[in-house]
């Protein structure tokens, strides 16, 4: 009998174990087994050699590239979770229960819309005779249009419209599974509201946050469209890095090192997140 | 015979009922402007065959995409000018005969047999050229000052500028700037051209592909595009037409595209014809103005099928001055394009 639950059991799961072997495993290893490689003129020399990870250490371009996806991605995430807490958070608490479907609804609306074409109705708002600087003006707050498209707070608005729509759903989710009694019996033992919400809630839904951040982390430092389109090419991130050396270079043992760089930053990313990460309240 | 077989034969005899003239399939490698019904359905309806086209940016990504694909799955490239070499290097292309294409009729500084033949032998002929050059909004600027390159980038236009996304044509503007000829570029040259893209960056609003410079150009983000051309602005011309381009006086940097078959393809004949038209006068005309960027046809005789505005959108009558003027963009060995590859993206890090 248990033998004929453990074949069933691999028969149920060797289609996903297959699919992970064959679409992520096996690629993995060619691409790390790639960016040990070299290119020399257009031959690929296999081996073990160091050359592509001393050359991203080395190019000063190369590691601002790495600091800017860094520093993009973190400020996202942190800006994404501040103003997604509380919209979900009155999604859960203050909207009725009957109408909290439409609301989500009306939240991830931006994510049926196509990714390029939103960013680039980003760059039209964020022109210098886009509508937020004629609002601006108009408005005698400014008496010249200000530089917005084209720079990394154009890059930052783009990402955190997106994910703040992420970060609403996994943190929605996890709040909506609180039961009301905790909120009551912290009042009832005196807790004021910011206490409550300090002591009782946020560290109950600290699993929602971090799923969500980890995602955003994820998503955003990979992500080649938005600096692209929003920044303006102003500074260089990882993924345009890479799209560069395989355009017209075809390096793809220099891409795959930096490809590799940055599976390692997601690793770190995963580790430090590792104790509060709920993929299943996703 | 089982109730199973006759099932099947059912389902095959259903197939062919619905495909009944099973067409040929060609399969081309193209840049954008390729992809346009006007100038492929002519072809397919005459030849009654579907053309497969997959769009590609980048010969290096293009070359891989042929090393990965099996022998035979492609029969047409289209290819950077200044590339053909590259791919002529690694066998992929079939030679083509001479006789057969229109070659007498293009313009003559187009033809390029030093690039689209080696030994003799024909891989690739011209079909398509332009220029990196200046483009600009001329109801913003002061038009005198498009004519000098170093005033264009200069800091009059600070934050009003863009810099198409392209090392090669813009470091060959910026050589040409400092009096160096695209075809003289080599290592010690890019210590002439760093401080100019410097000076460009320093200036620039922005660094942009070709949506995103025209989009910046169009809603007045920047007036001016270094690097631009008729292929940025001829799209915008009918509903703004101070929208607009030049050759300076020190010159501009000209960029061509070529067609070749693929060595492996099993379709030669077909993909000889697929050529034939492509640079026929009538495939020329429409693949010049085609809807994803407009170009020179390099065939001369495909003014005769253009309408004068075409024709005065893309500058006909002006051609002569501006081929004299021009130089074809930097083709650089491997390591000189690594080294200005490396430069570009070092300045455009800063």
């Amino acid at each position: 009998m248990i033998g004929q639950s453990k074949k069933m059991g691999w028969g149920f799961t060797a289609p996903a174990l297959l699919w992970t072997l064959a679409f992520f495993v096996a690629p993995f290893i060619v691409m790390g087994a790639m960016s040990f490689a070299i290119l020399e003129g257009r031959n690929l020399i296999w081996g073990f050699h160091l050359d592509n990870y001393i050359e991203l250490a080395t190019r000063p371009y190369l590691w601002r590239a790495v600091i800017a996806s860094i520093e993009i991605t973190l400020t996202v995430t942190l800006i994404s979770v501040v103003l997604a807490y509380p919209l979900a958070a009155t999604i859960a608490f203050r909207v009725p229960r009957h109408l909290q479907r439409l609301v989500l609804l009306l939240a991830i609306l931006p994510f049926w819309t196509s990714y390029v074409v939103r960013s680039y109705a980003w760059l039209l708002v964020l022109a210098r005779e886009g509508v937020l600087n004629q609002t601006l003006i108009n408005l005698g707050l400014i008496a010249e249009p200000i530089t917005l498209a084209n720079t990394r707070f154009a890059t930052v608005t783009g990402f955190v419209h997106f994910f703040v729509m992420l970060l609403t759903l996994t943190i929605y989710a996890n709040l909506i599974q609180l039961s009301p009694n905790y909120r009551r019996a912290a009042m009832d033992l005196g807790a004021n509201a910011f206490q409550t919400f300090r002591h009782v809630i946020l560290p109950l839904t600290l699993p929602g946050i971090v799923t969500g951040a980890f995602l955003t982390f994820v998503l955003c430092i990979g992500d080649y469209v938005t600096p692209h389109v929003l920044g303006g090419n102003n500074e260089l991130t990882m993924p345009q890095v890479i799209m560069v050396q395989l355009g017209r270079r075809a390096d793809f043992p220099l891409a795959s090192a930096l490809a590799i760089v940055m599976m390692g930053m997601v690793t770190l990313a995963y580790l430090a997140a590792a104790r509060w990460l709920r993929l299943d309240r996703v | 015979m089982t109730k199973f077989r006759y099932v099947l034969l059912g389902v095959a005899a259903m197939q062919l009922a619905a495909n009944p003239a099973i067409s040929k399939e060609l399969n081309a490698l193209v840049w954008c402007d390729h992809s346009d019904d006007s100038l492929i359905k002519p072809f397919e309806e005459k030849y009654d065959v579907k053309v497969n086209l997959r769009e590609y940016e980048g010969t290096g990504a293009a070359l891989a995409l042929l090393e990965q694909s099996r022998p035979g799955d492609w029969d047409v490239l289209v290819i950077d000018g200044i590339d053909v070499f590259r791919a002529v290097d690694n066998g992929i292309l079939a030679p083509m005969p001479k006789d057969q294409l229109p070659i007498d009729d293009m313009f003559p500084e187009i033809v390029m047999a030093e690039n689209n033949s080696k030994d003799g032998v024909w891989y690739a002929v011209t079909e398509k050229f332009g220029y990196n050059t200046i483009s600009y909004n001329s109801a913003k600027v002061d038009v005198a000052d498009m004519q000098n390159l170093s005033t264009v980038w200069s800091d009059k236009y600070k934050g009003r500028i863009s810099i198409y996304d392209y090392y090669l044509p813009v470091m060959g503007l910026a050589a040409i700037a400092e009096d160096v000829n695209t075809a003289d570029m080599d290592a010690a040259s890019l210590d002439t051209i760093g401080p100019v893209l410097d000076q460009m960056r320093s200036s620039a609003a922005s660094v942009a592909g070709v949506v995103a410079a025209q989009t910046a150009l169009a809603t007045g983000e920047v007036d001016i595009v270094v690097g631009g051309g008729e292929w940025l602005t001829a799209v915008l011309a009918e509903e703004q037409p101070e929208m607009t381009w030049t050759i300076p006086d020190q010159g501009a940097v000209r960029w061509t595209q070529s067609i070749g078959i693929l060595a492996d393809s099993e379709q030669k004949d077909l993909s000889l014809e697929f050529v034939k038209y492509i640079t026929s006068p009538e495939g020329q005309a429409r693949l010049a103005t085609s809807a994803c960027f407009w170009g020179m046809p390099a065939n001369a005789k495909a003014g005769d099928v253009m309408t004068d505005n075409q024709r005065a959108v893309l500058r006909w009558d002006e051609q002569g001055d501006f081929l004299q003027k021009t130089q074809l963009y930097p083709a650089p060995d491997t390591d000189l394009d690594n080294a200005m590859q490396d430069l570009w993206l070092d300045k455009l890090s800063q």
